[in-house]
């Protein structure tokens, strides 16, 4: 019994280290609606600013105690420089910009950390004065970890003071309700969310300081995090401080009693959890359902047919795409295969974003799912490419089936978690479901048949596939489907109103985005020759979104010039060193400074010079 | 008209006569090497510095047959993905002649499965992996560090000598942990087969939460522990062990945990009497690895990590292929590394024919703090060629070529 006891005070300890990580998150979230991947950054770099200090002033308490808060402190202004440089920009743009300047952020920070604190892991001193055990019940439980778990609660009081007792808490949690009223009334907003990106980023650093006497420090900090805090904070209800406490305790003590029971499954059980609870309380534990914006932000210009102009542009381009293999070396040929996999994927992402208004952040689940579809026709039954071809599309509906039907029920910012926790089921069962996946170390050896063997062959077979795919995404656009499914974007109530079931049509979008993102995942095996989980998890997603938001969300031909412009720069910024900080400097640059992306960009040109219509005249 | 025809010819000449002595004089041997340089500085950081240290020798002694060697190294970012796109790059665009690299297992066997799909040589430098030369070895891939299950057997041949009897296992929840734990209940229990596996722990990989993991080890009460958990993970799996005792009069036998990249973060807290696998640095006083371990401090101002030695290895290796084979095309390159001897810091060593395994060994000693340093001691060379599976299993486990 004292073992289970001891077993529950670990996982409590666990719970409030997570809780002050996600609390910090939540509270950004539910004021600014920003969801910030950047978070477990800042985390990282509080342990790494904390262990720099107490270098300094080794052994003393107050000396241990000042560097902790020094650096939390230290993380809150480079929390505030974020927001105020890049952030207060873009916070009337929907939630994906903010994602992915977020995720911008991620990368600069690793670069600039490996820079400043360099690569090699760091282990902190133990907490003077905590570093003993204390004996409870006859069983060892260390006193930090006493520490911790009286601190969970005590930071809980506090933020419930600061909401609850002062006249920057009531602002804030007016805010939480409905910010433009909030602003209507008068309230610097702009000032109200630099103080919230502080205290957030402020929790953030303290958390990460806190960790310096328990862990070791390292690069990887930052991203093994950011998936858990997003867990507690769907969980606890986006924006909700006590559901964040309540969430962490869940999976705090799930961990601690989890390597009991079922220690393979350990990295799938949160996210079960988390799904199970967004299907019975769609908000969260404690979350309110959001409240919609009074204005409804830019409105999009209806989508029109393409141009004669861009007609021909296209007709160009497929044509030198068609001989392309004539001109070009070898490896043009494997990188055009790349871009021309990654458009479809990228098209596929943006055919339910961009119609029917689902963000999706989780969309390598099915890019994966694809990849391991084929991958298993050729393993386990033996079976040719082309079947496997075949299975890749029909896997990943399948899995968009399942997880679309529970997606569509939320919208927006709790979608979008929703997809992302899916994509964390797929890719940690392929991770931990060793004899089937193989996990980590992946299925070698699935090549394409022998006619499609030469990169020139498989390359048309590319071209065929994804090409195909993409134009048969754009049919679906003009046809009534494609009309309903903006018109349920645009307006639900009218949509519903006149009789549609729009949550089966978002259904069935959902399904044909996976699909589509399958057939990707399927080409893509065969031409990289084998598959690893990592093709399903959050990087792969971020990609997509970095590829559909780089060609811009609104313009139909956006995916395919975002994902040739990705593909292709990062093959050339990954010669250099510190590549990750150019590219996230990139990615900031583009969401703040040309929102509307590259192909929305040259439309706008092309509008003004007069060569296409411009629809607000024309309407 | 003829002046220009004229003057297109003769420049057209010059370029020609040009190219043939710039030829002539030294063409170089190009080498593509793919590493994971971003996401894990850490480890190859010091590879990367032995193997320019290595080169540098190289070239300043003349080269290959007096051509110079060139390696262009490029990152994966982490991604097996892009290693292979890389690959393609390298083999059609650049022109290597063979492959090498890679740290991660994930990203050495897609590498592994691109040499055998292109007949390209590759030889894998640092993953671990048994499957590299096992289950997926292939003509074309060689591999130079000692593998999972080799540095598992020079382990369990010392943990069969302590008498303990009741084990548990800690070992990451991913393909390198359960290889290494299998490898080591394999070997231990062909040397004590009374031996018992109490209690098995499965952290999450780089997301242990030591506190439970010691925990339940320590319920089990077993006699010994071997650890597999490394980064981190150890760090964390120490400091929460030390904390509650549950290292105390019990064998802990623990993976690469000697290996300086590993050790020196832990300071102080370094364990002591575990019995590792590692690199003993400076302690080593053969006369090859003096003279390497002065020139690299020469060169760079820092001890060399095991990492180093790998990096160092991987040229020394490249150099006597380079230097042994009469022609640069893959099937001579291969049929020339069968057997092939390499002198090097750590010793002489072989690839072996029949599974491209180098014998390549590791050091195995006991850990110990001093002057607030974890170090080895007690420490010998244990020579890889001494750890291998008989030529039966490796028929029945490689697929024949």
């Amino acid at each position: 019994m004292s073992f289970y006891f001891a077993q529950f005070l670990t996982g409590l300890s666990s719970a409030s280290s997570l809780f002050l990580v996600a609390c910090g998150l939540s509270l950004i979230f539910g004021v600014t609606r920003v969801v910030n991947f950047a978070h477990g950054s800042f985390y990282m770099l509080g342990a790494y600013v904390a262990y720099s200090l107490v270098q300094v002033v080794p052994g003393s308490i107050l000396g241990f105690w000042g560097s902790v808060l020094a650096a939390a402190l230290i993380v809150a202004l480079v929390g505030v420089l974020v927001e105020m440089l890049i952030l207060k920009r873009i916070y009337n743009a929907p939630e994906l910009y903010q994602l992915v300047a977020t995720f911008g952020v991620v990368l600069l920070m690793q670069d600039a950390i490996l820079l400043i604190f360099g690569g090699e892991d760091q282990f902190g001193p133990r907490a003077p004065g905590l570093d003993g055990v204390v004996r409870i019940f006859g069983e060892p439980i260390p006193e930090y970890d006493l520490l911790l778990i009286a601190l969970g609660p005590i930071v809980l009081g506090v933020m419930w003071l600061l909401l609850n007792r002062t006249r920057w808490g009531i602002l804030v949690r007016a805010a939480t309700l409905d910010r433009e009223m909030v602003a209507a009334l008068g309230v610097n907003q702009s000032w109200l969310f630099t103080t919230v990106f502080f205290l957030g980023s402020f929790l953030a650093g303290l958390g990460g300081a806190l960790q310096v006497p328990r862990v070791s420090i390292n690069l990887l900090m930052d991203l093994s995090i950011i998936a858990e805090a997003f867990v507690v904070v769907v969980i606890g209800g986006m924006g909700s401080i006590p559901g964040a406490f309540i969430a962490a305790l869940l999976i705090g003590e799930l961990n601690a009693f989890g390597v009991l029971v079922l220690p393979q499954a350990t990295i799938v059980l949160a996210f079960v959890v988390m799904a199970v609870v967004l299907v019975i309380r769609p908000y969260g534990l404690l979350g309110k359902a959001e409240t919609l914006a009074h204005s409804a932000g830019q409105v999009e210009l209806p989508i029109r047919p393409a141009s004669t102009l861009a007609k021909s542009v296209a007709g160009l381009l497929l044509a030198g795409l068609v001989v392309m293999p004539f001109l070009a070396g070898e490896f043009a040929i494997v990188l055009a295969t790349d871009v021309l996999i990654f458009a479809l994927f990228a098209a596929s992402l943006h055919f339910i974003m961009s119609n029917g208004g689902m963000v999706s952040f989780g969309h390598a689940a099915y890019f994966g799912l694809g990849a391991y579809g084929a991958a298993f026709v050729i393993k386990y039954a033996g079976g040719s490419m082309e079947l496997a071809l075949l299975a890749a599309p029909l896997m990943a509906a399948a899995g968009a089936l399942v997880f679309g039907w529970f997606c569509v029920r939320l919208s927006g910012v709790y979608m979008a978690m929703l997809t992302l926790a899916a994509a964390q089921i797929v890719w940690s069962t392929a991770f931990q479901w060793q004899d089937l996946t193989g996990g980590d170390d992946g299925l070698l050896g699935i090549w394409p048949s022998e006619w499609a063997k030469s990169k020139t062959a498989y390359y048309y077979l590319a071209l065929v596939l994804c090409g195909g795919g993409i134009l048969a995404m754009r049919r679906m656009i003009f046809s009534p489907f494609g009309y309903t499914l903006r018109g349920g974007r645009d307006n639900p109530n009218r949509t519903e109103s006149i009789g549609i079931n729009l949550r089966h049509h978002q259904w069935a979008a959902f399904i044909v985005a996976g699909m589509f993102a399958g057939i990707a995942g399927g080409v893509y095996v065969f031409s990289k020759g084998s598959i690893f989980p990592d093709e399903a998890a959050i990087p792969r997603s971020v990609d997509a979104l970095v590829m559909v938001l780089l060609g811009g969300v609104q313009t139909l031909s956006g995916p395919v010039v975002g994902a040739g412009v990705f593909r292709l720069l990062e093959d050339e910024i990954s010669r250099l060193d510190y590549w990750r900080a150019i590219l996230g400097a990139i990615i900031i640059a583009i969401v703040v400074i040309a929102p509307e992306g590259i192909a929305g960009f040259i439309k706008k040109i092309a509008i003004k010079a007069g060569f296409e219509r411009n629809e607000e005249q024309s309407s | 008209m003829k002046i220009l025809k004229y003057m297109a010819g003769c420049v057209l000449a010059a370029g020609v006569a040009l190219t043939a002595i710039a030829a002539q004089a030294a063409e170089p041997i190009r080498i593509g090497e793919i590493n994971s340089y971003s996401r894990l500085p850490a480890f190859l950081d010091p590879y990367k510095k032995g193997w320019e240290l290595a080169l540098e020798e190289v070239n300043a002694a003349g080269g290959i047959k007096g051509r110079p060697l060139e390696i262009i190294d490029r990152d994966d970012g982490g991604k097996p993905g892009n290693a292979v796109t890389i690959a393609e790059e390298m083999v059609s665009k650049e022109k290597v002649t063979l492959l090498t690299g890679t740290f991660l297992s994930n990203i050495g066997l897609a590498v592994t499965d691109f040499a055998k799909q292109n007949k390209v040589f590759f030889l894998a430098a640092e993953p671990l992996a048994d499957a590299i030369v096992w289950k997926s070895g292939n003509r074309y891939t060689f591999r130079l560090r000692p593998s999972t299950t080799m540095q598992a057997a020079m382990l369990a041949k010392e943990a069969a000598k302590t008498g303990a009897k009741k084990w548990a296992t800690v070992a990451p929840n991913y393909a390198y942990g359960k290889e290494a734990v299998a490898a080591f209940k394999k070997e231990l229990t062909k040397l004590v087969p009374d031996a018992e596996f109490v209690e098995e722990q499965w952290p999450t990989v780089f997301k242990i939460d030591a506190g439970p993991v010691v925990r339940a080890v320590e319920a089990a009460k077993p006699d010994g522990i071997f650890n597999v958990t490394f980064g981190g993970d150890l760090a964390q799996f120490v400091r929460e062990g030390n904390l509650r005792g549950t290292f105390e009069n019990r064998t802990v036998v623990s993976l690469l945990s000697g290996e300086p990249e590993y050790l020196e973060p832990l300071k102080g807290e370094a364990p002591k009497g575990w019995i590792v696998t590692g690199y003993p640095q400076g302690a080593v006083d053969t006369p090859e690895h003096k003279a390497f371990f002065d020139a690299y401090m020469k060169k760079w101002g820092e001890a060399p990590k095991l990492g180093s030695i790998v990096g160092y290895n991987v040229i020394a290796s490249l150099a006597a292929l380079l230097n042994k084979a009469d022609a640069y095309d893959t099937e001579t390159l291969v049929d020339t590394m069968k057997g092939l001897e390499v002198m090097s810091p750590s010793g002489k060593f072989v690839f072996r024919a029949q599974d491209h395994q180098s014998t390549m060994g590791a050091w195995v000693g006991k850990t110990d703090v001093k002057d607030g340093a974890g170090v080895m001691v007690d420490w010998f060379y244990a020579d890889g060629a001494d750890y291998q599976p008989s030529d039966e299993d490796v028929k029945a486990m490689r697929p024949a070529d």
